[in-house]
């Protein structure tokens, strides 16, 4: 099986689903010509045209608008967001049109887009580009949000948002795009939206999160592992919305002692929904507090070096905290 | 990363405490310090305290072995930390097309610090050991696994999912438990459940003695500090107080019958035993109040009253007995001594007694009776006047007018300090007790 980057799957998930239906197009600032600020969408128009990468307007709110619409009249646009710190512009017609729709038309109006918009930081790029906002869309109901952190899901699971009948906020980590690589199948499959991945098996404790800081979770384990003989359960939400609370409790239950993880600040954050899952069903099965590593309640990344690496998250920190949680 | 090695001292526990001992090391050299953790037990004239870490880091050498006295300012261990040095600054990274790499690894000084598990697995003493998770709770009730025979591995001695776990799968710890602790009226002075196997002495130099006519008939153990400290408290008390001993009996009759009929009111209001304790406090207080000389201190050219009247509790434990405080016992109701005796018993258990939790007492109170005693001769707690049991309730018959009846007795036993005290006064103190006692009855208010 080829080992591609994360990157590469995106762009691969996207190329293969304008091959295998028509209506599927791409839209967004620089997606076109320059395919994409990052590459995602290089070589797109050369293969497709330019009515199926579309160049947009720096109008953020402008593109989710239109490709709401195009979605609406049965097509199957994919928005880019070229950072998701631009994405706020867009949150109107995202909260109040694209995850309404079914809902006030009776079922009449479907809208079957797709946002995508890179995530999180250690790119030394400050506060305009490196935000994680999975908090702002995680509680309106309408909206299905994914956050892949391998490049098999990140393929499987933009090819099963663009299939998804209804809106669909694909959330990639910038920081994943060349550093993450590994084996992607060439046939075509789907990852199911709201299904967990238990990415590593371990019975100490058990480490819940989504996207980058999965990573340095997983070193820290192989760590912990070889020195401390402590072995980390590791489960990757994948979806954010809806929540895999069977999953999650499945995990939760395995060890007792939970560890959720992101780097998206802490308060009102993926992790305190999931603390709020495990406290309502697992109280009998916990063995230690749940404890959340999230970024820091502070407006923005900072751009100096030392600040942005204070904010994010990293194997060390992981590893001393996983530890603390294994020998509590 | 800059190793740095750090001293850690002994600290000045107390104002007037100039050293202390080591009673015993709770980490060995090579565990991981985290900040705050426990690192060794301390015993002062007064106390045991846990000496926490003031850094992070891996402890290298003990400098202090257990059992000795150290000064305070001397260091005791070494402990190897890590310093973030000044790195330089990462290279930025374009933001766009470019590739970006993991950052430069470790922020944290001792990212690996914490915890390592406490090796007294069975201590009952950590001060995690008692409590529970729900995962725990619940696996050991589902399986029959009797907790206090499970070693606890995690922080502080705490019982882990996993020791359960592992207990069910070896099946040490399954019932039948061995003898359950009995429902004493006054838990404040029960000593620990003893379920648990003995404990090795605190310094573990047992030496043989052979010389003699009979070689392996007898074996020496080394005295533990905190022996040390009561044998000289003991000796002190009663070499330098003559002690004088009197005893009166007290119908407890009606006192039982009230408990008995506040008693489950009592447990689900406020979440602790009613015990006879707290009743017996007050009229100790009550009696206090009307004889203030019993509360008072020989200081050979005078002697010095209290006004505040500060009752210390001997409470037993597996291998000594301290003397918490309850400070201005005076102005508390029954329930709120009830309160203070509970919570006094259970830091002396979890051995969390602070200094200050043993200074001031100007009287003691001992719960004899917890023994089973019905007579007993205490030895006044140093430099105090007088110090009374509480002995076993017993029914008995009693000849009240020209019948017999069947009554709840109890004898109140009291050693006093002669020099400041007379039979006449004692007698009249331990008549006041026995009539505040007597007069406890069903109108009798807790709060």
């Amino acid at each position: 099986m080829p080992v591609i980057e994360y990157i590469e799957a995106i762009r691969t998930a996207m190329k293969e689903e304008m091959e295998r239906d028509p209506e599927v197009f791409v839209l967004g600032e620089d997606v076109g010509l320059k395919g994409g600020v990052f590459g995602t969408t290089k070589g797109l128009q050369q293969q497709f045209g330019e009515a199926r990468a579309l160049d947009t307007p720096l109008s953020e709110s402008a593109i989710a608008g239109v490709a709401i619409g195009a979605a609406m009249a049965g097509m199957k646009p994919i928005a880019e967001m070229q950072y998701s710190d631009f994405m706020f512009p867009a949150t109107n017609q995202i909260i109040s049109e694209a995850a309404k729709i079914r809902y006030r038309s009776n079922n009449d109006w479907s809208c079957p887009v797709v946002i995508r918009a890179p995530i999180g930081g250690g790119v030394f790029g400050g506060l305009y580009h490196s935000q994680c906002p999975e908090s702002v869309f995680f509680g309106t109901p309408g909206l299905k949000i994914v956050a892949p952190s391998t490049a098999y899901d990140a393929k499987g699971l933009l090819k099963a948002a663009i299939r998804d009948p209804d809106p669909v906020l694909f959330f990639e980590n910038k920081k994943c795009y060349r550093l993450i690589s590994d084996e992607v199948p060439e046939e075509d499959y789907v990852v199911p939206i709201g299904k967990s991945k238990v990415m590593r098996e371990g019975s100490d404790i058990t480490v819940i999160g989504y996207s980058m800081p999965l990573h340095f979770a997983m070193q820290a384990a192989e760590e912990l592992s070889r020195e401390e003989g402590v072995e980390a359960h590791i489960l990757d939400l994948r979806s954010l919305q809806p929540l895999d609370r069977s999953g999650i409790l499945e995990a939760a239950s395995k060890t007792g002692k939970i560890l959720i993880i992101h780097e998206d600040n802490k308060t009102g954050g993926i992790g305190a929904e999931v603390a709020a899952i495990i406290a309502e069903e697992l109280l009998y099965d916990l063995d230690a507090p749940i404890r959340r590593v999230c970024g820091p309640d502070v407006p923005a990344m900072p751009i100096n070096p030392p600040g942005e690496k204070h904010f994010l998250l990293n194997k060390d920190k992981l590893k001393a905290e996983m530890l603390e949680l294994a020998r509590y | 990363m800059a190793k740095q090695i750090v001293e850690i001292v002994m600290p000045q526990l107390a104002e007037s405490l100039v050293n202390a001992t080591i009673d015993r090391w709770l980490k060995e050299p090579g565990d991981m310090l985290d900040m705050y953790e426990p690192i060794c037990e301390l015993i002062t004239d007064k106390v045991n305290a846990e000496l926490p870490s003031t850094v992070r880091g891996k402890l290298v050498k003990i400098l202090a072995n257990a059992g000795e006295v150290v000064d305070v300012g001397t260091p005791i261990c070494l402990v190897e930390t890590e310093q973030e040095s000044a790195a330089s600054l990462p290279q930025a990274t374009g933001m766009a097309d470019e590739a970006v790499s993991l950052p430069a690894a470790a922020s944290r000084p001792a990212a690996a610090a914490p915890v390592a598990a406490a090796p007294a697995a069975l201590d009952p003493g950590a001060p995690m050991r008692s409590r529970y998770s729900p995962a725990v709770q619940r696996l050991a009730a589902e399986n029959g696994v009797d907790l206090s025979r499970v070693a606890g591995t995690g922080l502080g001695g705490r019982i882990t999912r996993k020791d359960v776990l592992d207990a069910i799968e070896s099946g040490s710890a399954l019932p039948p438990a061995p003898a359950a602790q009995a429902q004493s009226p006054a838990a404040a002075a029960v000593p620990p459940a003893p379920a648990r196997a003995p404990e090795p002495p605190r310094i573990p130099v047992v030496e043989v003695d052979e010389g003699h006519a009979a070689p392996g008939r007898e074996y020496a153990i080394d005295v533990t500090p905190i022996r040390n400290t009561i044998a000289k408290n003991m000796r002190q008390s009663v070499t330098e107080i003559p002690h004088a001993w009197t005893m009166v009996e007290v119908d407890l009759t009606n006192l039982v019958q009230l408990r008995s009929k506040l008693k489950d009111d009592f447990k689900k209001n406020e979440g602790i035993n009613l015990t006879f304790m707290p009743f017996l406090l007050k009229a100790v207080v009550g009696a206090i109040k009307e004889y203030p000389l019993m509360n008072s201190v020989w200081a050979v050219d005078k002697i010095i009253v209290k006004r505040d009247i500060n009752l210390s509790l001997a409470v037993g434990t597996e291998d000594s007995v301290l003397t918490p405080v309850i400070r201005n016992a005076d102005q508390k109701t029954i329930t709120g001594l009830a309160h203070e005796i509970h919570e006094l018993a259970r830091k002396t258990r979890e051995g969390k007694l602070k200094l200050s939790d043993m200074q001031g007492g100007t009287f003691t109170v001992n719960n004899t009776g917890t023994f089973g005693s019905v007579l007993s001769y205490p030895i006044i707690n140093y430099p105090q006047a007088a110090i009374m049991t509480l002995e076993a309730i017993v029914k008995r018959p009693v000849v009240i007018g020209d019948m017999i009846g069947i009554r709840s007795m109890v004898n109140l036993c009291l050693s006093f300090d002669h020099r400041i005290l007379d039979g006449i006064i004692c007698g009249r103190f331990h008549q006041k007790v026995k009539e505040i006692l007597e007069g406890f009855g069903p109108d009798t208010k807790l709060y």
